[in-house]
């Protein structure tokens, strides 16, 4: 019981992260129409610049908070330079440029970092483990995730749902054309839509930065992560991407913990173990084509004049 | 087809079938390899620009189908060297048995992933054909028995095939040119039978050819199959030329690289993935030497932060790739 509340947690704080690189793909997808493989870069520009800035800061907090606006000001620049000339291209011209992108980016980093994994540690408020459930101990830094995640996920929720410049994301991803028409710069709304996501996505890589090895390449799994959460979740719908966010991280989780567990109980050990290992890392998947099977556009499609 | 193509085309084959020998006198055996890896990538390109270029579908995983068929050499190979039966049936390394078995997986494979991506389209697509080739990445990965992240080495050499030896690098060089050939000769007759032309018209206007009484899923269904198969048989020849076969001919990037080969050389264009996987290969092969003998010492070690942004810009700069850039006067296709 302990382990499976546990297991879940891990889960829900993998889900914060897939929900802070799947919300900015999503809503740049929703409405500029336009595909950005080069998310995830930002996700590992965020883990090293954070490795980096904690050393010089010297504070955890300053390099995390430092390193997020970096990341959303390289992310502006970005659009500003290359991304913004590839809105009215098609998606393939969108992927080719955005692959080459990576490569360029990637590279860059091995330049500048060099090929070892980095590594950076909480500092020693954050170490600790307080007990959640009587006997079971969890990490204070686990659970600080989940709370920065839950936070940032109330706030994107109240500024699309409630603020005038969410009113206009909204109006955006559904027709452009007439928000253009009706006066609204929607480049700008655009550009700063794109800082944003940049900010989230680098967040994430900065607050997994002490969980994993901060190493060249380390968004890209995260990308495709994303893209299940947000083909499950239905392009350009936050709520839809929160929940698909969650419901990945914990079907990947519990299964990584107990498929090969719930296997053994009708098959020999060694079997189960070598099905356990493949089925687990598959079933997200599994769970993405039971959900295009039902429904192919996701499980809250967003209506848009155009596609 | 013109008498200057056919003697265009003549001049090619002579080149080609004389260059092992030639690389081999010059002191540049190596190369001989890396040519034979142009004519797999080939094999592998023109495939994807089946559906890629001719029937407009953008398939971001099709490095998975290369994978599958390079893992069913391998993993046959590997039952019939260590003498344990996989699924009861012994393994083999009988290259008449394996390597239609290795291309028929393939096929399923995509027939299998093709069916649900295919319930999607534009964006959506992309990311599905993605995410699942991302799941057969992570199955080989979870594989123990076959190593895992290590990938496994073929103990047993390259496939046996009746009356040939492919052991050695010149006869395997012209095996992987005949395949090309056949793969070549095969997408032409495809693209020039009525299926080819239904799988142009949906890339065209799908809403149409529905209108007009073609089951499109069907077809295009039919055409990622095939891709898949085709890819399949890239692979067969990578392992075969390797002797190793490893989660890493699956990675999303290769995918990729598939799509700047096919891209590269001329969307939808017969020719042009040839002319696009040489291209690529040769790129990579030769641009940290030129790096090197102008002294950028910085630059040879991370050729890449050239070699990516370079493709980009001539893709997007040259609409018709190097095909459109060879054959346009002419107006040839």
């Amino acid at each position: 019981m302990h382990l499976f509340a546990e297991q879940l947690l891990n889960g829900i704080q993998l889900g914060i992260f897939l929900y802070l690189v799947a919300a900015g793909l999503t809503l740049i997808f929703g409405i500029m129409g336009f595909i950005n493989l080069a998310h995830g870069s930002l996700f590992m520009i965020g883990a090293f610049l954070a490795a980096t800035l904690t050393d010089v800061t010297g504070s955890f907090l300053g390099g995390l908070v430092l390193a997020v606006i970096a990341t959303g000001v390289i992310g502006v620049v970005a659009e500003r330079l290359i991304l913004r000339h590839l809105y009215e291209r098609d998606h393939l011209d969108q992927v080719l440029v955005t692959f080459g992108l990576i490569l360029f980016t990637n590279e860059l980093v091995v330049m500048l970092a060099g090929r070892a994994p980095q590594f950076f540690s909480t500092p020693g408020w954050l170490n600790g483990s307080v007990e959640i459930l009587p006997g079971l101990q969890y990490p204070v830094y686990r659970l600080a995730i989940i709370a920065v995640g839950a936070a940032v996920a109330l706030l994107l929720y109240w500024i699309i749902a409630r603020t005038r410049v969410g009113m206009l994301i909204r109006a955006g991803s559904t027709d452009r054309e007439t928000v253009e028409v009706l006066g609204v710069d929607i480049g700008l709304i655009f550009t700063a839509l794109f800082g944003v996501g940049a900010m989230f996505a680098g967040l994430a890589g900065a607050m997994a930065g002490p969980l994993v090895s901060v190493e060249v390449g380390m968004g890209e799994g995260q990308l495709i992560l994303a893209f299940v959460v947000v083909v499950i979740g239905g392009i350009g719908s936050v709520h839809g991407t929160l929940i698909a966010a969650l419901m990945v991280g914990i079907a990947d989780t519990l299964g990584r913990a107990f498929v090969t567990d719930v296997l053994r109980l009708f098959m020999a050990p060694d079997t189960a173990s070598g099905m356990g290992a493949g089925l687990s890392s598959m079933l997200i998947y599994v769970l993405m084509a039971i959900i295009l099977i039902a429904r192919p556009s996701g499980l809250f499609p967003v209506q848009t004049s155009r596609h | 087809m013109t008498r200057g193509h056919l003697i265009a085309a003549a001049l090619c084959l002579i080149a080609l079938i004389a260059l092992p020998m030639v690389l081999e006198a010059t002191g540049n055996r190596y190369l001989i390899g890396t040519v034979t890896r142009v004519f797999f990538y080939a094999i592998a390109a023109m495939s994807l620009n089946l559906i890629l270029g001719f029937g407009g579908m953008i398939s971001f995983g099709h490095a998975a189908y290369f994978g599958v068929g390079a893992y069913v050499v391998g993993i046959l190979s590997f039952h019939g060297a260590e003498g344990i039966p996989i699924f009861g049936l012994p393994g083999t390394e009988n290259a008449l048995i394996a390597w239609p078995l290795a291309v028929l997986i393939s096929a399923l494979a995509a027939a299998l992933i093709g069916a649900l991506a295919l319930r999607t389209t534009g964006v959506y697509f992309i990311m599905t054909t993605l995410a699942f080739a991302q799941m057969l990445f992570f199955l080989f990965v979870s594989l123990e028995q076959y190593g895992g992240d290590d990938g496994l080495f073929m103990s047993a050499g390259r496939s046996e095939v009746p009356l040939i030896d492919i052991e050695g690098r010149t006869t395997f060089y012209f095996v992987s040119m005949i395949c090309c050939a056949l793969f070549f000769w095969f997408t032409h007759a495809l693209i020039h039978s009525p299926f080819g032309r239904v799988l142009k018209g949906i890339k065209q206007n799908e809403p149409r050819m529905r209108a007009l009484g073609a089951p499109t899923y069907t077809y295009k269904l039919v055409a990622f199959a095939i891709a898949g198969g085709g890819a399949g048989l890239a692979g067969v020849l990578s392992a075969n030329h390797t002797e190793f076969v490893s989660p890493d001919i699956l990675h999303w990037t290769k995918s990729g690289e598939l799509m700047i080969m096919v891209i590269l050389g001329g969307l939808g264009t017969l020719l042009g993935p040839i002319l696009g996987a040489a291209a690529f290969l040769i790129l990579e092969e030769f641009l940290p030497v030129i790096f090197d003998m102008l002294g950028l010492d910085l630059l040879q070690e991370h050729w890449r932060i050239v070699f990516g942004p370079l493709l980009i810009i001539v893709v997007l700069m040259t609409r018709s790739g190097l095909h459109g850039a060879l054959f346009r006067k002419r107006g040839a296709s």
